[in-house]
């Protein structure tokens, strides 16, 4: 695509019969046989192929799930149960299935993180970015009804928790919060808009990842350099090359992922969410998902009330903030220089960042206490400021290394110091 | 790679002794201050559970059948007096190692309620494999009323329904340990934990101490089991630490009955990605070696 000419040359006739009516093979074929890539992409370059492989096998095993599961609330959390203890490789498919969830946001942390490092969201590449963020948000929805599901009392207390939040904004908060649960506290009506979503969402993502996939193979992918693709020596076709890293980064994660599946998968659970939901008996201590817990740190990080917005909204507005954020940042940094390989400051930021992000994470898991509030708030501050301060002033005063002219020139003067 | 490793080694192995030393502090303090603190700070249990070797634990874990056998006798004649395991069928008592006709036996030991009948009467009959453990009680309510206001929690799920939560740096260490016994290790700590409260600690009114209980310092469930109260029939000692670990270890086998096959079958699984992996490598270097990139 983006203008180069086709290398496609129907071999057969019944090719050439299809080519002339519905050109999908050559679509194929110029997508991911001959589309170049540049050269130098390292593995952070190849998340997007495990995120792509974690949907296909999250809507597989969800169909399947869907067809033992019971969306009705005395007999949820049994049908699951069912599904475990007596359907053929029933534990497979759900055990695939919740620790699935777990991997697909794993590898979409480090498919952002990478972008974040590379510049990719830069220009020209904002709409590419921006789908990114949809996709990220529906999977944040998908994922949060999928945890509803089973029953339990997590999933319950979990629910509650957080549609709760809506019921923060003024004026239309309490409609929107019974217009989501279906009446006045989370029961059937929740259970079943919650299931037939969550069937639905994943097909939605799944639209968005064409338009993603589309948007990429416009522009053409980023690379550690940042340079743009100049010449043909530049690139490599993307088979064998990127299909081969792809395919050893896959399996190496998938690794990891049956890991968890056969060997410890409850440990990314709740042993709570065990128990049948129970709308009499609040858990001791509601956590969410560990893949929301950053953003849960900073939802109750705001303790105080700032003018005439209150800690509970404040609180909402900054979980919400945080993800909002990310829609702006193509024009939040400043910087011509993409990579922070070329950039020492904004390299330093970063990890701080990644380290912060993690660190909210685990002060998200934890009880509130003075300490943990305090160290919340800080690291909420530093979240913000990292997009909002440090990306639009860095970018102005600070001075880049020297970069390269060309891929080919990284590549070669790589293999020189070698 | 290589940097990074040497970099994080030693910071690994420092939290490492820094958790280990915080461990072993806890464990030399006094019963009396660590039931204080907990209750101060509304943080239980007040002692993390022991952690035991169970034959079902690691990649080629196993249920010890023998075991098994002797849970569901401690099952049977103490614990299903209040507890009940209603999503466990009877037929799948075969995978303790009994034949289809003595679970049939077994079954019969039991009286369901079936119906309604041609004549619309509800009424009982004796057990067959297919029916699963009827409960001690009508329902939740009764159970209630007859336990102190406290329902007994039902037992298919106990073993996965129960953990105490294990800290930083261990929660680390446990996904290269593949620790996930918590629930038996809580299960058999609660079991012999049963003990006379420190002085000066009053406890509440009908409510037994135990400082392995993850809600309170005590709870509504007396000791409930005692030395010689089942008699085995293999020779295993008839003690309260062994009926523990083998209720523990049953309690295990009825949360997750397929816990075998799936270790199993993830061996499988790994060996074939490894493989899978490895030639993948191989590939990839030789298609690379002619490209600088």
């Amino acid at each position: 695509m983006s203008g180069d000419h086709s290398t496609y040359t129907p071999a057969t006739g019944i090719e050439k019969w299809i080519d002339s009516r519905l050109p999908l093979p050559r679509m194929v074929h110029d997508s991911f046989i001959s589309y170049p890539v540049p050269r130098n992409l390292n593995y952070a370059y190849t998340f997007g192929a495990m995120l792509a492989v974690m949907l296909i096998i999250q809507i597989l095993t969800g169909v399947v799930l869907a067809m033992h599961y019971v969306a009705e609330v005395s007999s949820a959390f049994n049908s699951v149960e069912k599904i475990t203890r007596d359907v053929n490789h029933g534990w497979l498919l759900r055990y695939m299935h919740a620790n699935g969830a777990s991997f697909f946001f794993i590898a979409v942390y480090l498919h952002i993180a990478r972008g974040l490092y590379y510049g990719s969201y830069k220009a020209p590449r904002e709409i590419l970015w921006i789908l990114g963020v949809v996709i990220y948000l529906l999977m944040m929805a998908t994922g949060f009804m999928g945890y509803v599901l089973p029953w339990g009392q997590m999933s319950f207390w979990g629910a509650t928790v957080i549609t709760g939040f809506f019921s923060a904004f003024p004026l239309v908060g309490e409609w929107l919060q019974q217009f989501l649960l279906g009446g006045f506290a989370v029961d059937q009506p929740t259970l079943n808009r919650f299931f037939s979503l969550h069937y639905l969402l994943p097909f939605m993502i799944a639209g968005v990842v064409v338009l993603h996939v589309w948007a990429l193979h416009v522009t053409g992918q980023t690379n550690p350099t940042g340079v743009e693709v100049k010449t043909k020596t530049d690139t490599v076709p993307f088979t064998p090359y990127a299909t081969l890293k792809d395919a050893l980064g896959l399996s190496v994660f998938l690794i990891a992922y049956a890991w968890f599946v056969f060997y410890m998968p409850n440990y990314l659970g709740h042993p709570d969410n065990y128990v049948m939901a129970n709308a009499l008996k609040t858990p001791a201590h509601i956590v969410p998902e560990w893949y929301y817990l950053p953003f849960y740190a900073m939802l109750r990080a705001i303790t105080f009330n700032i003018g005439p917005i209150d800690s509970k909204l404040g609180g909402v507005l900054v979980m919400f903030g945080s993800i909002i954020i990310l829609f702006f940042l193509p024009w939040l940094d400043t910087s011509k220089v993409r990579s922070a390989v070329y950039r020492p400051w904004y390299k330093l930021f970063y990890w701080i960042f990644v380290v912060n992000a993690i660190l909210l994470g685990w002060l998200g898991s934890r009880a509130a206490t003075d300490l943990y509030t305090l160290m919340a708030q800080i690291g909420t501050l530093y979240y913000f400021a990292f997009f909002l301060v440090i990306m639009p002033v860095l970018g102005l005063i600070e001075t880049p290394k020297r970069i390269p002219n060309s891929i080919t020139e990284a590549v070669l003067a790589k293999k020189n110091k070698n | 790679m290589k940097k990074l490793v040497t970099s994080l080694l030693p910071l690994a192995l420092a939290a490492g002794l820094l958790g280990g030393a915080a461990y072993a502090a806890g464990e030399g303090h006094d019963l009396k201050e660590a039931t204080e603190h907990a209750a101060a700070t509304a943080h239980y249990p007040i002692l993390k559970p022991e952690e035991m070797d169970w034959s079902f634990a690691g990649p080629f874990g196993h249920y010890d059948k023998g075991q098994l056998q002797r849970g569901l006798k401690v099952y049977t004649e103490v614990c299903s007096a209040c507890h009940s395991m209603n999503l466990v069928p009877f037929r799948t008592l075969e995978n303790l190692g009994y034949s289809e006709a003595q679970v049939k036996t077994f079954a019969a030991n039991y009286e369901v309620q079936d119906g309604p009948n041609a004549d619309g009467e509800m009424y009982t009959r004796k057990a067959v494999a297919s029916d699963h453990f009827p409960a001690p009680y009508a329902n939740e309510e009764a159970a209630a009323a007859s336990n102190n206001g406290a329902a007994p929690p039902d037992f298919s799920l106990i073993a996965k329904a129960r953990g105490v939560e294990r800290g930083f740096p261990l929660f680390i260490f446990d996904i290269f340990t593949q620790y996930q016994e918590g629930g038996p290790d809580y299960i058999h700590s609660l079991l012999t934990g049963y003990q006379e409260p420190p002085e000066g600690v009053a406890v509440p009114e009908g409510t037994h101490f135990n400082p392995h209980f993850n809600a309170a310092m005590s709870l509504a469930m007396a000791k409930p089991i005692s030395d010689d109260q089942v008699t085995y029939d293999d020779g295993a000692p008839q003690t309260v630490e062994q009926y523990s670990r083998d209720i523990s270890a049953f309690l295990m086998w009825a949360a997750e009955p397929h816990l075998e096959e799936r270790k199993r079958t993830g061996f499988m699984v790994l060996i074939f990605l490894l493989i899978f992996t490895g030639l993948i490598y191989l590939t990839k270097k030789s298609v690379y070696a002619s490209k600088e990139h």
